[in-house]
């Protein structure tokens, strides 16, 4: 188990390099940069004094510095103007939008975009566990029907819009904003018991909003597997041997479908750590969504990158806990790796 | 050598072979065996009722791509500056107990005196009856040639805001037709491109095996491992702010497309990789034919079926993902309306209570994903004829 660990952990590296290259590409990738845009703007005003001050400081941050150089600077594997100071170092860059430091700017966000995935993930699990069995061992009956079109219909609708819904329906019906992750008086305070509560009823509706869709895809591949297996003739079998249906369901099918179940949040993660950023924006919660998009349509080049890649490694995070819980759950996964030594 | 006289001789009949004699023809199971692929392919689809329904309820919203002018009373940017923020009109069949045919009810402006902004409310008294087939507001077809034909059009000196007006006075119904014409055919374009990538890498992958199936399995897996969404809104960002909406348009689907190709390459690799493996496709190699004839003459037909359906499939993603850009205004803009750019006035939760018919966008995008994903499922069951 720990050589699977170890080198399912290895392997994330030559990822998350690639993943670093390709972001910091992209965020390039838009003519100029944050400051000689503004000395553009200051130039076309006239104003010549301060283009001095700004050149200096596009010195200052290596924005003069070839495309590869400028990488390996910001990834901190080549000095910079102040040595090596870079990602690897724990240095993440200078928000220019903020005028601060990218690790001030998000730092107070980052606990909470992970929580909130870590919530939904949660939900996904518990809520599409219970119902993919129910729908698979009751097929076709009422509440089959019921759950499958429910979750066509969470299949369909983007998470931003149910936020939009629900931001309306929640005001129309109870007349309470569902916006934020905390009640007001609790922001900026210290971690309280009460202000735990607080981000946990406000989690209740984001998870909901951002999980849907995941859950709806879930149920349908849960009752797909289970059926699979619920068709085999070992289950006929242990049917005839007199087997009661609850011990036989739990004992053998279940855990057969079990294995593509939590491999399935590997795959579904990505398009949750997605939602959680767009969802955010809608309801405007305190996480790097928002923040992602201020420094996108402002170019600040190195908060986006940061928050791009901070998403990315949320998400390679989220894949690896899926497959170790995989390699827990499945022998011949760990055994396999083993052997392959 | 003589044949041994303790075992029986083998019985040859002279007849000629009949193949109907063991079991009768039978002109339904003929008409089968003589169907080319797509006709089974055809048969086996009908089958599948709420495919054909979603099918069918798809040709209607892209009926609106050609002829959104026709369709839509107003034109998409035209305002209205007496009716700002003007509630839908419902459509009555009576009024006062007397049959008049389909019309709406005139508007009743006031002035609230808490928002200082116009009310309005339906006045029973003005009876504005729809036209059919009928002239109104000119327009330019597809922005070249000059018409006035509506498929049906306001009362004259009336109005007809079936599903209200913005901030600006522009009908939302005009609006959602247009917008159809931009994000439905950008699903489209979309898939086209992610098509022609996953084909090219999944082709080349599950064809030559070995390293190039590794590395190009490889990019799959790190590029399935990035959320799409915040690539996507730092590459629409990139887009320059000069460009017209047409090259935004492009630059939008060529982004969407790029980063969608991953799962469809997937499929393309593993159904390649069994094909390759059939007796006709080595018999092909052996008979010294280039992978290229192999690839695109005796393997592509194979899967085609397949691909239509994981295609179908991958639209919905697309449409969302051009309705959420365009809904964070990273992508699309006004002029240019898609149904993302439409949501975009639906953004502030006090303008969502206030007035909520803004968010009908909501529900075409809704209904399109929910056809594509059923006529998707459709098409995958039928992808398969043989297999029962």
């Amino acid at each position: 188990m720990l050589v699977y660990s170890l080198r399912r952990i290895a392997g994330m590296v030559p990822t998350l390099l690639v993943i670093s290259f390709l972001v910091f590409f992209v965020i390039e990738l838009p003519p100029g940069d944050y400051l000689s845009n503004q000395i553009a703007q200051l130039k076309a005003q006239g104003e010549a004094s301060s283009v001095a001050k700004l050149e200096f400081l596009r010195h200052e941050f290596a924005l003069d510095e070839p495309f590869w150089k400028r990488y390996l600077i910001w990834i901190g594997a080549w000095p910079g103007p102040h040595g090596f100071s870079g990602l690897l170092q724990g240095d993440w860059g200078w928000s220019f939008e903020f005028a601060r430091p990218v690790e001030e700017v998000v730092g107070p966000t980052l606990l909470l975009t992970v929580i909130l995935n870590f919530t939904t993930v949660l939900f996904v699990y518990i809520v599409s566990f219970p119902i993919g069995i129910y729908s698979a061992t009751r097929q076709y009956s009422w509440g089959d029907y019921g759950f499958t079109l429910i979750g066509y219909i969470g299949l369909a609708t983007p998470n931003f819009l149910l936020g939009l819904i629900m931001l309306y329906l929640s005001n129309r019906w109870f007349g309470l904003s569902v916006g934020g992750l905390m009640a007001p008086e609790f922001i900026g305070q210290p971690w309280s018991v009460d202000k735990v509560l607080s981000v946990l009823a406000h989690l209740i509706i984001p998870t909901i909003v951002i999980g849907t869709s995941g859950t709806a895809g879930m149920i349908r591949r849960l009752r797909a597997n289970l059926l699979d297996e619920l068709h085999k003739q070992y289950v006929t079998t242990a049917r005839a041997k007199g087997l009661a249906e609850a011990k036989l369901l739990v004992k053998y099918p279940m855990r057969m479908a079990l294995n593509p179940f939590i491999a399935d949040i590997g795959n579904i993660i990505p398009s949750l750590v997605s939602g959680s950023v767009i969802v955010s924006v809608v309801l405007n919660l305190p996480t790097v969504g928002p923040i992602l998009l201020t420094s996108l349509q402002s170019q600040d080049q190195f908060l986006a990158g940061f928050i791009i890649l901070f998403v990315s490694i949320l998400t390679l995070v989220g894949m690896l806990i899926s497959d170790l819980l995989l390699a827990v759950v499945d022998p011949r996964i760990r055994l396999g790796a083993e052997a392959g030594r | 050598m003589s044949v041994t006289n303790d075992r029986p001789r083998h019985f040859v009949d002279t007849e000629p072979f009949d193949p109907n004699r063991e079991a009768p023809p039978d002109p339904d199971r003929e008409r089968y065996f003589q169907a080319s692929q797509w006709r089974i392919v055809w048969w086996k689809f009908k089958r599948h009722k709420i495919a054909v329904v979603a099918g069918f309820v798809l040709l209607v919203f892209y009926m609106a791509v050609p002829f959104a002018e026709i369709i839509a009373p107003y034109g998409a940017n035209q305002r209205h500056n007496d009716y700002l923020y003007a509630p839908p009109q419902a459509i009555h069949l009576f009024d006062k107990g007397r049959f008049v045919g389909p019309h709406v009810e005139g508007y009743l402006a006031e002035i609230d005196m808490d928002t200082l902004s116009w009310k309005y409310r339906p006045d029973p008294g003005s009876v504005q009856p729809i036209r059919f087939l009928c002239l109104g507001d000119p327009y330019e077809f597809w922005g070249l040639i000059p018409g006035r034909f509506h498929l049906f059009c306001p009362a004259k000196g009336g109005t007809l805001f079936l599903l209200g007006t913005d901030r600006l006075g522009r009908d939302v119904f005009s609006g959602l037709v247009y917008g159809a014409r931009l994000s439905l055919t950008i699903g489209i374009i979309g898939v086209a491109i992610s098509i022609v990538l996953g084909m090219f890498f999944g082709g080349i992958a599950g064809y030559f095996g070995g390293f190039v199936d590794s590395a190009v399995n490889r990019i799959i897996e790190i590029l399935r491992c990035i959320p799409e969404l915040p690539l996507w809104m730092a590459l629409s960002a990139a887009l320059p702010v000069t460009w017209s909406p047409i090259w935004i348009y492009f630059g939008i689907t060529v982004i969407l497309g790029m980063l969608d190709w991953p799962g469809l390459a997937r499929a393309v690799r593993s159904k390649l990789l069994s094909l390759r493996e059939e007796d006709y496709a080595r018999a092909a190699v052996l008979m010294g034919a280039k992978p290229k004839r192999i690839i695109g003459k005796h393997l592509l037909p194979g899967f085609t079926s397949h691909l239509v359906a994981s295609a179908t499939l991958a639209i919905p993603n697309m449409i969302l993902g051009e309705t959420a850009l365009s809904f964070l205004n990273l992508g699309l803009s006004r002029p240019a309306v898609s149904w993302g750019v439409l949501l975009n006035e639906a953004q502030n939760i006090t303008i969502v209570t206030v007035y909520p018919w803004l968010m009908a966008p909501v529900i075409p995008v809704i209904i399109v994903v929910l056809a594509f994903n059923f006529l998707g499922d459709g098409l995958r069951d039928a992808a398969d004829p043989y297999k029962t």
